[in-house]
């Protein structure tokens, strides 16, 4: 491959395009900046939206957002930053060659991975028993009178009441990309663990950790945002 | 110096192909399928965006057919929606985004600054199947009935009111923008980390510098399409209102988010055209561009203004007088470094010696063209015109100006530029330059008439009008068909030659960047050994020295 002239150890990873280990490894993690760049816009046109609507229809905002079971939100935060962490060991780990470390970290990143999907899915669950579900089975009853479900909040007028639906659709849009971001994270955490075993990252070749590790950081500060911007503005206790 | 001393094409006569190239170095259908080869992808490109390129224009002859008469007799209304929307849809989507960059880019920009291919060779190869998949998405639509909602998805008429395939097309333009993501994505990491000894960026071709401002302009505003697509599905699929007025929900967000992506869509398309144009004019004036720096900076300038002008296309969609008033100032702003590019191009053609081999009149009529689109852009952008004129004839006459002179022409150039590089072949230059005039009288005949007609209020989008415009409507029509017949020459011509065309030699027209120094076809590796930029971008003194030294060893 003509590579045999640089002094540096030729990987068996090296892609024969690139003159050198180095300039691989630098270009593989600029892709993936960009590529989060892409995500920050794509996420961004949601965010947007969503402090319009918030704008306009506040009163109907800030009571939906009032129903979403905070508990669960901020458990799943936790869940997620404690995640992050492991992930962060896992590059560690690759960083100074430590196999066993890196398959653990990986398999404890995915664990609770699942475990903020789990708790995801059960929030989920609620707001299809609440019938808060954007569409044809969508009530309101619960906004026009609260009351009656033993709900101390302000009756919304009917009218208002509606926009709480748009609520409910940017807020399963939100966390439903955000969810679908972690769901493919985890598929691609079960291939690295797999290639983890096998010693392919921790030969001095770290890229595809770093990078994953970029990925699954994104995902953690994305969650960052929807946290307070949907469940805790204009929080008052529920009773 | 003088220019004209340094002029000698070479002897193509005595040229040899190469025993070895990209194109014969591995061989059966698999071998392209799976390539990582960023040559091969350009070429399994160009030949899909030629299909599609060609279905768009059938469905423009179906249009400019139906509107030979002022009465609805060919198709009843709803299916000249159907045409017009197709006709929108693939030419904006799967033809003029993809054009330049995913053909000419894919193949020439890793030449350019010396590198082996492009950084990741495997998203390359995906995003053409990304493409791939969203443009028979797009098909798929149109086999199942069709889509009528205009190529701009306009909400709540795609969310609620049609009954058409909006969710298939929709998901097809999704789909084709990753291509678009990915390519852009590709580009701005290997001019950044690819680029061989040597190379500076202001050593960059302005070809390469165009399509870092376009890769920018494709890796922002896609994802923000994509999400406003994603919202249209979720809203048609689930029936709720984000977009829908009677539900609460608001057209404008739409209108918002899609304009965001779309605005500075225009220059996702023209920029790498822009591009073309730069490399042509200084090859065959024999100069370096005038003003290389204000050229290549005008690019990025575009690239950043051009996400600040989108509202100008919701002037009259009730957005407040106070930020329509911003807009149009900011909208004029955006003229300003297209017009220092056409200044630049003008000067450089004035100081050299210029001969008009066929890329280089595709580049006239590309300059030409576009000045008259971007002045009539000038028009619509100032507030009092655009409400008398907007969705008028004058709309779609400018925005083709722009796109179809502009980038098109710039397209047709850029095939013609480097079709010996690619191919290794020259094609017949009578005829090429027969089909580019062809062009550019079919052209002018087709939408000059267009400027007229909505000057004179024929509203766009309607499958019948008023009796009395029917003259200019004939004119336009008969344009169309000599238009046709100049976009389908070449496609006969360049056909022909793969076959029997002149072999073409590394260096035919005696150009500067290092694509030409290496063998045409390029091998499989583009250098067999890292090249070494040591001279600016196009330095003919540089050249002419190279090539009296390569003379005296010959000989
Ligand atoms: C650079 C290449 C350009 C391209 C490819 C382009 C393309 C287009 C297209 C496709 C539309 C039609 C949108 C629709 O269907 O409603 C349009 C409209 C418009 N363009 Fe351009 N354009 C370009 C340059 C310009 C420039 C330089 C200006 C102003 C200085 C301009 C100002 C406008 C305005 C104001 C409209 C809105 C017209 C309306 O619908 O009321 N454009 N352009
Ligand atoms: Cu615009």
């Amino acid at each position: 491959m003509g590579h045999e002239e640089h002094e540096h150890v030729v990987l068996p990873q090296h892609r024969h395009h690139f003159e050198t280990e180095e300039q691989q490894r630098e270009a593989g993690s600029f892709g993936m900046w960009l590529f989060l760049l892409t995500e920050i816009m794509f996420f961004g046109g949601m965010f947007f939206s969503y402090l319009l609507y918030r704008n306009w229809y506040y009163p109907a905002f800030a009571t939906a957002s009032n129903t979403l079971n905070i508990w669960e939100g901020a458990i799943n935060t936790a869940v997620l930053i404690t995640s992050g962490f492991c992930m962060a060991l896992g590059v560690y780990a690759a960083e100074v060659r430590k196999k066993g470390m890196l398959v653990t970290t990986l398999i404890l990143t995915t664990v609770f991975g699942l475990i903020f999907l789990g708790i995801k899915y059960d929030e989920y669950h609620e707001k299809y028993e609440l019938h808060h579900i954007p569409g044809n089975s969508f009530s309101v009853a619960q906004f026009v009178n609260p009351h009656a479900y033993g709900i101390q909040e302000e009756p919304l007028a009917p009218d208002m009441a509606q926009r709480t639906q748009i609520f409910f659709f940017l807020y399963f849009a939100m966390t439903g990309m955000h969810a679908l971001h972690m769901i493919i994270g985890i598929a691609l955490l079960l291939w690295l663990i797999k290639r983890a075993q096998r010693g392919d990252f921790t030969n001095g070749y770290v890229a595809p950790i770093e990078n994953f590790g970029l990925y699954w950081h994104f995902v953690d500060i994305v969650w960052l945002f929807l946290f307070p911007l949907l469940y805790l503005i204009n929080r008052h206790p529920l009773h | 110096m003088s220019a004209q001393t340094i002029v000698s094409l070479p002897d193509q006569s005595t040229a040899k192909m190469p025993k070895r190239h990209y194109i014969n170095n591995e061989h059966g259908l698999l071998s392209w399928l799976l390539t990582g080869d960023h040559k091969r992808i350009a070429i399994l490109y160009l030949i899909s965006i030629t299909f599609f390129f060609f279905i768009g224009g059938a469905f423009a002859g179906l249009i400019r057919l139906e509107l030979l008469t002022p009465q609805s007799d060919l198709v009843a209304a709803d299916t000249y929606n159907k045409f017009f929307t197709m006709h929108g849809i693939i030419m904006i989507f799967l033809f003029l985004v993809p054009s330049v960059p995913a053909t000419l880019g894919n193949f020439l920009i890793p030449i350019m600054l010396g590198a082996k291919d492009l950084a990741f060779p495997k998203i390359n190869l995906l995003s053409w199947y990304l493409y791939l998949a969203g443009g028979i998405f797009t098909l798929t639509a149109l086999v199942l009935g069709g889509v009528d909602t205009g190529w701009t998805f306009t909400t709540p008429l795609s969310t609620h009111y049609l009954n058409t395939h909006v969710i298939t097309t929709a998901l097809g333009i999704f789909v084709a923008g990753f291509s678009s993501i990915f390519t852009g994505l590709n580009f701005i990491v290997t001019i950044h980390r690819m680029r061989c000894p040597g190379m500076t960026w202001f050593k960059m071709p302005l070809f390469v510098w165009s399509h870092y401002a376009a890769s920018l302009l494709m890796v922002l505003g896609t994802p923000v399409l994509a999400i406003a697509l994603v919202l249209v599905l979720l809203e048609r699929l689930f029936g709720i209102g984000v977009f829908d007025p009677t539900k609460g929900g608001d057209p404008l967000l739409f209108q918002h988010l899609f304009w965001f992506y779309s605005h500075p869509a225009v220059y996702i398309m023209i920029l790498p055209g822009m591009g073309v144009i730069s490399e042509v004019i200084a090859t065959f004036s024999r100069k370096r561009v005038f003003g290389y720096s204000a050229v290549a900076f005008s690019s990025v300038a575009i690239a950043l203004f051009g996400f600040f002008v989108w509202e100008h296309h919701m002037f009259i969609m009730g957005v407040s007088n106070y930020s329509a008033l911003v807009f149009s100032l900011l909208t004029m702003l955006v003229a300003v470094p297209s017009a220092i590019k056409v200044f630049n191009w003008s000067f450089t053609l004035q100081k050299g010696s210029i001969t008009f081999e066929t890329p280089m009149l595709y580049a006239f009529a590309f300059i030409g063209l576009f000045t008259i689109g971007g002045l009539t852009g000038v028009f619509l952008g100032a507030l009092g015109m655009d409400i008398h004129l907007t969705e008028t004839y004058f709309i779609v006459a400018h925005f083709h100006y722009v796109m179809v002179g502009g980038m098109l022409m710039a397209f047709l150039a850029g095939i013609h530029f480097w079709w010996p590089k690619m191919t290794g072949r020259m094609y017949p230059e009578s005829l090429s330059k027969l089909s580019a005039v062809t062009s550019f009288i079919g052209f002018n005949l087709t939408f000059m008439p267009q400027f007229i007609l909505g000057y004179l209020g024929m509203p766009r989008r309607y499958a019948a009008y008023p009796p009395e415009f029917q003259v200019l409507n004939v004119l336009s029509t008969a344009g169309a068909t000599v238009l046709g017949v100049g976009f389908l020459l070449p496609l006969l011509y360049l056909g022909w030659s793969l076959k029997y065309g002149a072999i073409a030699g590394n260096n035919p027209w005696q150009a500067t960047g290092l694509e030409w120094q290496i063998q045409s076809p390029p091998p499989t590796e583009n250098f067999l050994e890292t090249p070494i930029m040591d001279h600016e971008a196009y330095d003919y003194e540089w050249l002419a020295n190279k090539t009296k030294h390569e003379v005296t060893t010959v000989g």
